[in-house]
Order: structure tokens, then sequence, then C-alpha cells
């Protein structure tokens, strides 16, 4: 059992306590804690030479109303959207496809295909990025080379280059990079499943697709909804891609700009405009937000309604 | 007949066998999806320029094996340092992280006291709160400490990054812990600092493997940190470095290949031999 309230209270102060707990937490507080309330905080002031004054809601309502800000304010969050409906669509689809293939039983050579899969999960994003400029490249003509070869060629384009396709181009490559995730996670989820359940079912004569349906699918949708989560607050905190493969300006004309390079740019400047720490720090509040909200709608919501299996 | 064998079991039907293909194939096609546009860089590494362009998709021949690219790499950056760099901030973090996420773990699961839930609460939010939406407050914090350019500011803040998810992991893992065996050595008078160094922390060794998995990818793949702490020559990391030269030397296909092949190799290799340990890692349920 555990210390009962009482004994403790005649205790001596105990410093074995914050000696275990004292350093890491005091790095968490310093280097994480702290610097997130003071970027709320500092979201209220606005600074002018070397002087900070409060200002109440003022970045924020520039940031969705001025016209120098909030064009590039909405384009990002849009923008933001799209790329994670991308990865809903895709990713998570495509994650389960290949996690219930791989979990088919007696199924030879399963942890080679699960381990050579998962490889780009791995690697860098940026070095990902860097990868697929390179495949994808008019210049070098692989991708040009290789639909010529299945007979799609006309259809070939500079794809990264164009400002209708690089977001979804560039959603392409993160889906495919972080295929590896949902199918890894929902990949442990159906091997925890009993074989009994899946025998019974069958003896009862359910059909694959009725098993699969009625007895897996329920018991994997906590493990979906939370590789939904994850691909939320990673999708609204990207920032390597897009500034590997089209730098800071999110080109061509912002088209790829996401919450995550419009906070940099905002904080560091870019080309004529200042950089603006107060203005960074109201992105960054924004962003805090949203992914807040997705955090607690999903527990509220999401969460709430599923039931937890133990076997 | 005999690559089939390799496929599918013993003694199949027909109709289990066309399913196996079916899944085989499907698995198959999307590996090679996976693994091409690594590998076509890889390979395209070792030719020279005549060769990456007249036939990217052949191997390097003995007419166009060349490794130009890799020496004007090593010429013009400082390509091992950047290595030693990244590989001595992940040792550094990871290592710490493990050590006090450990310590903190085990304070917050075995003693109760008042600020309990409320430190536990604030470690669960950091699981989810990304820590770069604090970088405008964590430059000027670095700033003022003079830590800039230096790489003890990305330890620091990997620390502070990565400690939730350990906080998280291992205390599920000191839960298991039969509390006979606590309750033994505290009638025996072994003092707190030995339970912990002596008897608990050997038992956590597996979880504590789980979370180095989790918290080195991160921290070795990161580019923000890097380029926003410690963007200095002397202080860039591998994925900032090639980030760097990638964007110096866009048109010099050689060197941008070579670079890209020095920073995914190491990778590769490291995560063929632990390939097995991460994965049962990743999928043990610790965040389940």
């Amino acid at each position: 059992m555990m210390f009962s309230k009482r004994t403790k209270e005649h205790k001596p102060f105990p410093w074995h306590l914050w000696v275990f707990l004292g350093p890491g937490l005091l790095i968490y507080l310093t280097f994480s804690v702290y610097p997130l309330l003071d970027t709320l905080i500092l979201s209220l002031y606005e600074e002018q030479a070397g002087q900070s004054e409060f200002v109440g809601l003022k970045n924020f309502i520039t940031l969705v109303t001025d016209e120098n800000w909030s064009s590039a304010f909405w384009n990002a969050l849009s923008n933001n959207l799209q790329f994670f409906a991308f990865h809903m669509l895709l990713q998570n689809p495509i994650g389960l496809l290949l996690a219930v293939l791989l979990s088919s039983p007696k199924l030879r050579l399963a942890s080679s295909y699960r381990t050579l899969i998962f490889m780009p999960t791995m690697l860098s994003v940026v070095i990902i990025g860097f990868v697929w400029q390179l495949i994808l490249s008019p210049i070098w003509g692989i991708s040009e080379e290789f639909l010529y070869s299945i007979g799609l060629g006309q259809y070939f384009d500079a794809w990264l280059g164009k400002e209708g396709s690089a977001l979804v181009t560039l959603s392409f490559i993160s889906v495919w990079q972080f295929v590896g995730i949902p199918m890894m996670l929902i990949y442990a989820t159906l091997l925890n499943i009993p074989d009994d359940i899946i025998d019974a079912s069958t003896v009862d004569g359910a059909s694959p697709m009725q098993t699969f349906f009625h007895i897996k699918l329920p018991l994997i949708l906590p493990t979906i909804a939370m590789v939904s989560i994850l691909t939320f607050v990673a999708n609204f905190n990207a920032f390597e891609l897009i500034y590997a493969v089209k730098g800071a300006l999110a080109g061509p004309n912002f088209s790829t700009d996401l919450l995550g390079t419009f906070f940099y740019r905002t904080f560091f400047g870019f080309q004529l405009q200042q950089g603006s720490s107060t203005m960074g720090a109201a992105v960054a509040t924004l962003m805090f937000l949203i992914i807040l909200v997705g955090v607690m709608l999903f527990l509220f919501f999401i969460q709430r309604r599923i039931q937890r299996f133990q076997f | 007949m005999k690559l089939m064998q390799v496929f599918l079991p013993k003694n199949t039907s027909a109709g289990q066998m066309s399913k196996s293909v079916t899944i085989h194939g499907i698995l198959l096609a999307y590996t090679v999806i996976a693994l091409f546009p690594i590998l076509i860089v890889i390979m395209n590494a070792f030719k020279d320029r005549k060769g990456i362009f007249r036939d990217p998709l052949a191997l390097p021949t003995s007419e166009t094996f060349s490794l130009v690219g890799f020496e004007q790499v090593l010429l013009r950056s400082d390509f091992g340092l950047f290595a030693w760099n990244s590989l001595l901030v992940t040792v550094l973090a990871v290592g710490l992280v493990i050590l006090l996420g450990a310590m903190a773990a085990w304070a917050l699961t075995e003693y109760r006291f008042r600020m309990n839930l409320l430190i536990t609460f604030l470690f669960a939010m950091g699981i989810m709160i990304p820590i770069r939406l604090g970088t405008v407050s964590i430059l000027r914090l670095i700033v003022e400490l003079n830590l800039v350019n230096t790489l003890t500011s990305l330890v620091l803040v990997y620390i502070a990054q990565g400690l939730p998810l350990a906080v998280y992991i291992l205390s599920e893992f000191v839960r298991t812990i039969p509390k006979e065996l606590v309750e033994a050595a505290r009638c025996d008078a072994v003092s707190e600092y030995r339970i912990f160094f002596s008897i608990i922390l050997p038992l956590l060794k597996p979880a504590m493997a789980t979370v180095a998995v989790f918290t080195m990818i991160p921290i070795w793949n990161d580019l923000w940190f890097p380029l926003i702490l410690a963007p200095s020559e002397e202080t860039r990391t591998i994925t900032l470095g090639v980030q760097q030269f990638v964007g110096q030397y866009v048109t010099n296909w050689t060197s941008v290949l070579a670079a890209l092949t020095m920073a995914i190799v190491p990778v590769l290799i490291l995560y063929t031999i632990f390939s097995r340990q991460l994965i049962r890692g990743l999928t043990s349920g610790a965040v389940k």
C-alpha cells in the first residue's frame, strides 16, 4: 500500500521525493510550461522600439481581419485543414488496409513487409522532402519516364511547382512517409484480439468480411481515433516538409503555406516584412487553441463514445 | 515454384492460394512504393553526372560509378562534425530523458503528496501540446541564458520535449511492479534512494528501451530547434546540415544525392539492426 496520509504528515520534509521529481520537473517547467504560458501572455502585448505595451486582443484582431495579415492567416489555416483532410482520407485507410493484410493468419514474410514499409517513417521529414523533390523533378525526369512506361505520360507535370497541385503533392509525400504509424498501431491492436472471438464468429457462420466489420473494426476504433488525434496534432504543427521543399515562403504564391510556416515567417520576418515576436506569439497562441480544441473534442466526444475492451 | 514456396505455407488449397497471392501482391507492391524513392537516391549517389541523367533507373556500372558527389560533400561541408553534433545531442537528451523521466515517474506514482495531481496533469498536457508553440519564449530564454548556438540549448529543450511521454510510459510500467517488493525493502530499512536505484531502475529496463525509441527519432530528425536555436556552423546537427547544404548546392546533383545518401544510410543501418526491438516497443501497448 501507499503511505497513508496521516503517517505522511508526521514525517520530516520528504527530501527524496524532490530529489526524484525535482530535476525533471525543473527542466520541464523552465523549457516547456513556462515558455508556453509566456507565449500566451506575450500575444497580448505589442512591442515598439524595445518597449512592450499591453494591447489586449489587438494582435488577434489584426491577424483575422487586417488586410495585410488576414488573407495570409486564413490561407494557411485553410491549407492546413486540407492537409489534415488528406491525411485522414488517405493515410489512415491505407494504414488500416496494410495492417489488416499484415495480420492475416499464417502470412509468411509478415515481419519483413512490416519492417520495410515502416522504413520511410524513420527518416527525417527534411530528407524525405528532398528525396521526393528529386524524384518528381522534371529535370531528372524519373517520374515522367515512369508514367510514360505505364502509358500515363501525358499526365506528368511539375506538380510541386504549380499552385494548383503543390499542396496536394506535398500531402501525398507526407502520407507516403507516415502511413507506417497507423499501420503499426492498428496492426498491434489486431494482434491483441484473442483468437477465440474470431473463431467463435467463424463457427457461427460469419464470412471474413462480416467478421471484419462486426468484430475487428469495433475493436480497432479506439486505435483509429488515437491515430487521428496524433495526425491532427502533427499536421497542425507541421513545418519541416514545407520548409525543406518550398522554403519559408511556401510557394508558389503561398499555396503550400501551413500554420507552421506562417508562424515561422511571422516570428522571423521575410522579404520586406519585419519579424515580430508578439505577432509570432499570437499565431502560436491560435495554433495552441486549435490543437487544444481538437484534443478536447477528441477526449469529450469520441473517446467517451468508444468503449475500451480489455482482454 | 520454388519462389512460391517462400510466400506460401505448405499444403494450401487453390482458393487459399489465390487469396494469399493477392495479399502478397498488395503488400509487395506497397513495399516497392515505400522503398523505391529511397533506393533510387542511394543508387544514383554512386554514379557520375552523366550516369544519373542518362539512365536514372540503372545500377551504377563500372562506366558510371563515381564517388565524386561524396568527395564534394566532405570537401564543402563539415559532415563528420554535423553527425557528431547530432549524436551528442541525441545521446545526452535521450539518456537524461530516461533517467529523469524514470525518477519523476517513480516519485509521481509511489508517493502521495499535495501537488501530485497537478504535476501529473502538467506532464500529461505535454504529450499532446507541442513544445514548438512556445518557441518565441524559448528563444528569448535561451538568449537570456547566453545559450544561443550551443548544443546545451538543444539538449535542454529536447529533455523538456521528451519528458511528458517518458513519464507517462514509465508511470504505467511502475504501476505493474509488485508493491511487496518495495515494502519488503522498506521493512529492511533500505533507503528510498537505494530502493529506486537498485530495485526499481533495473526493473524498468524494457520500458526505458521503448521510451528511448520514441524519444530518439524526433530528436535526431528535428529541424525546427537546430534552425532556430543553434544554426551556427559549429553546432549544426545533421538534419540542419543537410538542409543547408542541399539548399546551397541544389543544382549540383551529384553532391545533393551524396548528401542525402549520407544522411539516410546510417539511419537505415541502425534501423535494420534494431528494427525488431523498435517495432516491439511500438506495438507493446505502451501508447495505446
